[in-house]
This record gives C-alpha cells, sequence and structure tokens, in this order.
C-alpha cells in the first residue's frame, strides 16, 4: 500500500526521455504504431484551431466534424468553458492548427458495419495533420489528438511532436445496455455513449426490453410500454428518445445495436399484448401463469413482423439482435396445444426444435426487412442444420473459444461477450482479466478467424443501475476496448497497461466520467460530481 | 427476473389494511417498538409545522434542533425547495391540508455540546390527527426522532402527502454504530465527506471513524507539525484535510448526532508519516548496511514519543470526542528484525526475539503520551470468519476489555448478487459468554477501505448496503431476524436514499418512483 505516486509511464523503445521531464505518452486504446518524441509544443485555447484540409472531401457544415471539433475543443481544454478564453494569457502559445483531412464523403450517414476506421495524425510545430479515409475515423483521430495534450503542473497546456497510423483490429466493438432489468434515464445513456467514445467502442447494443419492463413506446403498439414499463410516463423511452440516443451516437462514430429478445425474456410484453405468450397448464387447466412467446399462433408472426418493421424503420443500423437465449421449455412441455402442434410438425419432444422453428421465422422476417440478424449462441446450439445466415453472440462461460471455433467453423460471424460480463464484480485487479483475453487463440483456418468480428462488454442490469453504472463500467471496460482495438502483441502487458489505464482513468474523471480507481493513488484533479 | 413490481411491505402482526390501499409502514432501521395504523393524514408543506414544546428544556436558538427542523422539512418536502418556514409553495394548491404540528419536548439540555459515549438515543413518537409529539431525553434522541418521522412520510400517485397514525418507542440496541472512511489510500473530497454523514444520520449510525492517514498518503494538515501532509499528502494544496475542513467535518457530524473517532494509526501504516518526519521511521537494513528504506514508527527514540506526544496532544484538541483511535493493525516486523539498534534494545529490555512485545511497549507508551487520563481501551475485532471472531469476542470480553466488532462488516470487498444480507444476519453477541460479556459488546462498525475506493465508487459501494448493518446495529434482533421481510423494507428505503440525492445502488430488479438524477 506504498504506491503512493500516480506511477507515469513510457511505451519502450517507443518514447524519448529528456532530462528528468515526466512524459506520458499514451493513447489508450494503444494505436497501431506511435511515434512520440520529447519535443513539446505549448498550446493555448486562444491560439488553437481546427480545419478542414483544402484537399479534404468534407467541409464545413458536415455536422459529424463541426460538432466534433468544438466537443473536442472544449475536451482538450476543459477550463476555456468551450469559449477562447484562456486562464493563462501570460502565455504567448505560438498558434496551433489541426488539420483534417478526410479521403471520403459523406458525412450524413451512419457508422455501419464496414466503416474505416483507420486515420493518420501527425503533430508538428505548429500543427497536426489528421487524415482518414471516413469521418468515422477521422473522429479516432480527434480522439487521439486529444489524450496527447497534457498540462504540466502550472496548468499550461502542451502536446509532444508525435506520429501515429492507426486503425482497429477489429470492427465491432460493442457494450451493452440493459435498460429492462432497471431503467437507465436517458442521460446515463448518453454519457455512456460518450466515455465508450473516449475508448473508441463503436457499437451500442441496447438491450431494450427483457422479462421485468418493456421501455419503448411503440408507435404501432402503444400498450407494450403502457402497460409493460415500470411506469407508463416516467419510465419509457419515447421516439424522441430513442431518436436523441441514436443521433447522439452517430455524432460519435457509434452504432446502435437494437435487441427484442425473443421468445423468452419477454415477460414484460404480455401485458400490453395479451395473446402473445403460452399460457402455462398445471394439469388439465391453464395456471394462469405465461411462458415464452407461443410459437404456433399466426397472430404471434403478425405482432413480431409489425414490431420489427416498425424497429428496423426506427433504428437505422444494418443489424438487429433478435435474442433467442434462455429459453425455459417447461411452460410450452405444459400446453396442450403447443404439445399438439409438436406432434403434428413431427418435432417428438425435442424443443430445440421448435425454438429453432420459431427463430427461423423471426430470422426470415428480420431477412425480409433488409436486416442481418444477431442470436445468442443457444440459437446457433439448437440449430444444426439449414442454419440461416445470422452473427452468433457467444455469451456463455466455460470454453468460450471452443464455441467460437465451432460458429466460425459453421461459416457464421461471431461477436464474442462471454470475457467480458462487467456486470459481475470480481476480485480486485479484475480489469486485468478482461485485458488478458485472446479472442482469436482458438485453432482454425485464417477465414475462420476472420468471422471473428469483435466482441462486447456486456453491463447487465439486476444489480444495476444509474447508480453505480458508470464506476461499473469504467475503467473496467476500457481494458475491452483495448483488447479490442489495438495489436494484441504490442499490448499483452498489464503490468505495461497498469500505469496507462490509470492515467486514462484520470482523464476520464476530467471528462466527467465517473470511473472508479485501479488501486490506491489519486488523480490530479479528483471526481466532483458529488 | 420477474419481480417487476416494487414491492411494498407490511410488518405482520403490527399494521392494519384497510381495503387495497398499498401502504408502507416502514422506518429503516426498525424501531423498537411501532404500531401503525391504516388511518393517515394529508400533509401539506404550506401546513406543517415544528415547534418546541413549552415545557422542553430546549428551546429555539439551540442549533442542532433549529437547523434539524430546516433539513427536515425540505426532507419531508423535497419538492418545497427547502424554504424553513413552510415554504409557501405547494404544488397541491387544491388539497386543503389541515394544518400538521411536529412538538418537540427535550428533557435535558444542553445542546451545544458533542454526541457522546453513553448519549441517550432513547426517543418517543406519536402521531395523530394533526399534529406528531416527539419526546426524548437529549437533542440526540430528538434527531434520531425527526429521522423517523420523516420516513413515515409518504406521497401517494398524485404526489399528495400523507402519513399514518402511528406509534414508536425507540432506542437503540448498541450505543456504538460506526462507519469507517480511508482517506489516505484515496483522497476524498470533503464533499464525499459530508454527504456520507448525512447519509449516515439517515440510517441512525452514529460514529465516523475517520481513517484519516495511512502508508499511502497523510492528508491531516497538523499545526504543529505541516510538513506531514505538506510532504506527505498526495498533493500538498489540493489533497489535503485543512483544519477549517477538519472543523467543518465535525461540525456537520455534530448536527447530525454523529461522534467523529479519529485514527493516527501506528507503528505500521505510517510510511507517509516518514516524508515530513525524516527520523520517525525505523532504517531497514540490508545485512550490515542501512537499505534506504523505512519500516515502522521507531519504537526505541525518545524523540519519537516526544513527537507523538505532541501530534496527539494536537489532535485532541481538534477532535472532541473522548475516544481516539490510535491503530496498531499489522505491524511488519521484518524491518525491526533487520536493524542492528532495534535488536540491541530488544535484548536490553529482555524481550528476546518476541517483537510484539516490542510493539505493545510501544503502544503501551503512546497510550500514555496521548491522553492525559489513560481510558479504557477498546478493541476492535477485524479479522476473520464468525467462528474465528466469535471466539475472539469471547476471549476479548472475558478478559474485561469492551470491544467494537467490524470483522463482518468490511463491506469494501464486493461479490455479485445482494451480499448484504450476509452484513445482516451477523450477530454480534452471538459467543460463549456470560451476560456481562455481552454487555462489553458496544458496538459495531463497517469499514470502507479505500485500496480500490474513492470519491466516484464510495456511494454507491456503502448505500443501501451499510444500511443492513446499521439495522443489526440499531434494531431489536429477533424482530429483524428475516431477510426476506427486510428486503422490500429495505429496497423502499434504497428509494428513499436516492430521492435524498443518496446515489445508492439498487438491490435486485426494479425501479424507484424518482431515480437517480444526478448523472
Amino acid at each position: 500500500m506504498s504506491s503512493r505516486c500516480n506511477l507515469r509511464f513510457l511505451i519502450p523503445g517507443l518514447a524519448l526521455l529528456l532530462g528528468g521531464v515526466p512524459s506520458v505518452l499514451a493513447v489508450w486504446p494503444q494505436p497501431q504504431q506511435i511515434r512520440n518524441s520529447a519535443e513539446r509544443y505549448s498550446l493555448s485555447a486562444r491560439a488553437f484551431l481546427f480545419k478542414h484540409a483544402d484537399v479534404s472531401a468534407v467541409r464545413s457544415g458536415c455536422d459529424v466534424l463541426d460538432q466534433a471539433f468544438t466537443r473536442y475543443f472544449t475536451l482538450i481544454f476543459p477550463e476555456s468553458g468551450g469559449g477562447a478564453h484562456n486562464r493563462y494569457f501570460w502565455t504567448e502559445a505560438d498558434p496551433f492548427t489541426v488539420e483534417v483531412n478526410v479521403a471520403e464523403g459523406p458525412c450524413d450517414g451512419y457508422p455501419a458495419e464496414g466503416s474505416i476506421e483507420n486515420y493518420k495524425l501527425t503533430v508538428s510545430p505548429g500543427q497536426a495533420v489528421l487524415t482518414s479515409v471516413t469521418v468515422w475515423g477521422a473522429l479516432r483521430g480527434l480522439e487521439s489528438l486529444s489524450q496527447l495534450v497534457e498540462q504540466d503542473d502550472y496548468g499550461a497546456y502542451y502536446i509532444n511532436k508525435t506520429e501515429i497510423e492507426d486503425f482497429p483490429r477489429f470492427q465491432f466493438r460493442g457494450l451493452l445496455l440493459d435498460t429492462s432489468r432497471h431503467y437507465l434515464p436517458l442521460q446515463a445513456i448518453l454519457k455512456t455513449l460518450d466515455a465508450m467514445a473516449y475508448s473508441k467502442l463503436n457499437v451500442f447494443h441496447w438491450h431494450i426490453v427483457d422479462d421485468p419492463s418493456f421501455p419503448y413506446q411503440s408507435r404501432k403498439y402503444p400498450d407494450l410500454s403502457k402497460k409493460g414499463a415500470y411506469h407508463p410516463f416516467t419510465h419509457i423511452y419515447t421516439q424522441t428518445d430513442v431518436r436523441r440516443v441514436i443521433e447522439h451516437a452517430r455524432l460519435r462514430g457509434i452504432r446502435v445495436l437494437a435487441e427484442f429478445d425473443s421468445p423468452g425474456h419477454t415477460q414484460s410484453w404480455g401485458n400490453g399484448q395479451p395473446s402473445l405468450l403460452t399460457p402455462c397448464y398445471r394439469g388439465d387447466v391453464p395456471s394462469g401463469t405465461y411462458g415464452p412467446v407461443n410459437p404456433i399462433l399466426d397472430s404471434t408472426y403478425v405482432f413480431m413482423a409489425n414490431l420489427l418493421k416498425e424497429v428496423t424503420s426506427v433504428f437505422p443500423d444494418s443489424y438487429i439482435h433478435l435474442g433467442g437465449d434462455e429459453v425455459d421449455f417447461s411452460c410450452w412441455k405444459s400446453n396442450p396445444d403447443i404439445k399438439a402442434f409438436m406432434k403434428k410438425m413431427g418435432f417428438g419432444s425435442d424443443f430445440t426444435k421448435l425454438e429453432s422453428f420459431y427463430m427461423q421465422n423471426i430470422v426470415n422476417i428480420s431477412t425480409m426487412l433488409n436486416r442481418s440478424s444477431v442470436v445468442w449462441q443457444d440459437v446457433f446450439d439448437y440449430h444444426e442444420i439449414n442454419r440461416p445466415r445470422y452473427v452468433v453472440e457467444v455469451w456463455k462461460w466455460g470454453c468460450y473459444l471452443c464455441e467460437v471455433r465451432r460458429v466460425t467453423k459453421a461459416g457464421l460471424k461471431v461477436i464474442l461477450a462471454s470475457p467480458w460480463y462487467l456486470d459481475l464484480p470480481g476480485p480486485t485487479h479484475d480489469w486485468a482479466r478482461y485485458y488478458n483475453v485472446r479472442p482469436l487463440a482458438f485453432k482454425g483456418t485464417e477465414e475462420q478467424k476472420k468471422l471473428v468480428i469483435g466482441g462486447e462488454v456486456c453491463m447487465w442490469g439486476e444489480y444495476v443501475d444509474a447508480t453505480n453504472l458508470s464506476p461499473r463500467l469504467w475503467p473496467r471496460a476500457c481494458a475491452a476496448a483495448e483488447r479490442l482495438w489495438s495489436d494484441e502483441v504490442q499490448t499483452s502487458s498489464v503490468d505495461q497497461a497498469f500505469p496507462r489505464l490509470t492515467d486514462f482513468r484520470c482523464r476520464l474523471l476530467r471528462r466527467g466520467i465517473q470511473a472508479e480507481p485501479l488501486y490506491v493513488g489519486h488523480c490530479k484533479n479528483e471526481y466532483q460530481g458529488i
């Protein structure tokens, strides 16, 4: 317990140290290539400017970049109040221009599967040049740039001479929030999106509804939230709320992947859509309780088609998450109509076939809506022949890489979540567990490895709401974020990551993110939002 | 995962239910005696008044009560904007509530003192049409009663306030109900400490154990030895507690009936002291030469005891409580063992190679040095599983020492799920011993050590988990033996904490009418 000082870190071999100047030359997550020098340039809010390069395909009027310029100005100079005031007016800093050069428009679209996030950043005297293929890459570069700016003990800002060439290891770097077990106020979601961008996470997986509550306010089926939310007015997400989330995410280069999990995890749906769920039986009579979605009624598929049609019109992403996990068969087993249907279909007593039948129909609906389906691994496990083309999210514990191997062997894409269930508080220093994950350490061909499109951290809501969400997410999710962005060989050492992450968490604090400490120590600016 | 609704709870046998009216008749921690009725009176901020009873020994001008009246007015009517005199604004102006007066009758003054060992916290509260009568022996008891009163007030679905006819007779099971914060491993901004004191009062916890310094940093700004924080704090200006800060903490605590127990832990856990007080720590040796590292306080130098006497003299002048915590835990003997001067001293004193004797020698001298009148030492049990701490309780009380239990309440440790249940089911007096021995258990405390905790995660880690220990230390053990009965009450209480701005985490799936908004 004597680690009194806030350790500072140097990437060995890449950084030059002059004299005894303490120097943090760290960007989180670690860029693929970074070359720092001890040469530093002082910066001043009054003499700092973002501009579009003359040759850039994107100019003023591009809201993604215009708003990012404003945002990063404030993040770089938190004391400037967002304006041009500089506390340290006596320092005559040379002008510094950040020139942003984006090769391809447009900038009014949404970040999507396959969006190129590569960027190059060169910091030299008086200027930084940031080049990227897309605006999304430019956003990643601006984030890195903002992390290069430091403040000395007198509060003066500076940046070191730096060259970065960077791109993500995985294209899908997600974070799941569960807004059903506890309702998360809009502000909590927006703030999480902010922090995601700081760690270059790029998919917000919105597990929006589940057994306990249905907070999504549907246009077509308003009763779902009216009768299924914790409260019909205060604990719902209106269409406007959802649009705000999507827009907030878009401006940060984050995709929003909506999940409407069925046929299990749907208790709350039944309140507003009475005939949707399977009536359970005790002996020959209905017991009054309900089970999963009733897979044998046509009305079920009409409803699901309508709902998903609405959902795909609201959420622009090409992916939709259809759930399909943890279906409890006991209710289906008890219901005589279901049993008759099983017989008719020749399913015998294998209820996984019934679930596959249901999921097949739902995936078909999603395909007709021109969407790629994402499902939890249960669906893959149950459904061994004629699998539709869905993306499988691996979530179960045990040998998760064995499952990744099986899924990729079947030629399907994989998102890995198993090792990143952050709602489970582990032993101390558990961020190292998230850091040490090796998503591709399974036996398989190059083709198979390419099918691992990424991973995501999951923050399930049984014990989490707006009161403890932030400190439980941050900085632990950052560990996964680096694993998903950075080169695995360069970032294989937990001990080298520790001081960098310690430092990054102080930066998060400075940005108002309630990120908990990794260990004994302090930040120059402690959390003040008490 | 289908516990969709915010369950409501009735104490069986004590509550009457009329019709289908949902009714929460719960106070946390559970009073010794409470009798609720379904009869309810509507309340309005415009027609609600605290007053001193004519016969009360304490009148207007008593800051503890005057400020409590203001505070509890806002807690009871959070939407009133905090105006002490009825706030005048009432969203529900169409409800013509009858006037309601809370008459407070305190038998004994004064009210300008500090809560102390042995302060009587008993109170009686009767809520009847148009008035509540609160009687207590001391102002500290009145504070406990006001807290209970504030928890009786509910809001219906339309936002209108009401209170049920109620009678409470209440007193604490243990006189020492503590909470430890560690401001050395991480510095806690003053605001985090003050807010913790607020929440302590809501759970009737009454001792703030301030583990103010330790190995990593020395944030206490000493008048006599300013170098201790100048060179031993994380930062000499931004990460210290000035004398003014300390006074604010003590005053904030006093106004809530909370004692402040300062801990200056030695001879171990003192690495940070060495920066500002160079000769204080023992130089460690590698072979025949000093290794350049330092160990515990050097117990063989006179200068050590002069320093400790001066420091503790200052500390006792700053902290008014009759208790002072002297630490004495986890002393690593390896450095002492390596030092030739220490070895010579051991020989001279005839300690052999038993370094625990050297530690005892030190602790005795410090105890005498620090306190003009040596107090009976209270021992705090912090180690072990139930079997172990039960044995320890038995052993220590048998030797006639008073004892504090914290072993089962190290709530800085977290695990998945409802770990508050473990805190709740602790039985502090369940050890083999006489009645006299059991009485020597003066209470317990929850500890929030700071290795992994700072202002970012302090509140959700403390609340509502510390509330479980708070009920164990205040309430009757038999009446509160069921975790399942406690669950809906605690779920409800945590929503109340949210409403009061305390960042208290959820126990399980569900919701509160007013979710946490401080994002």
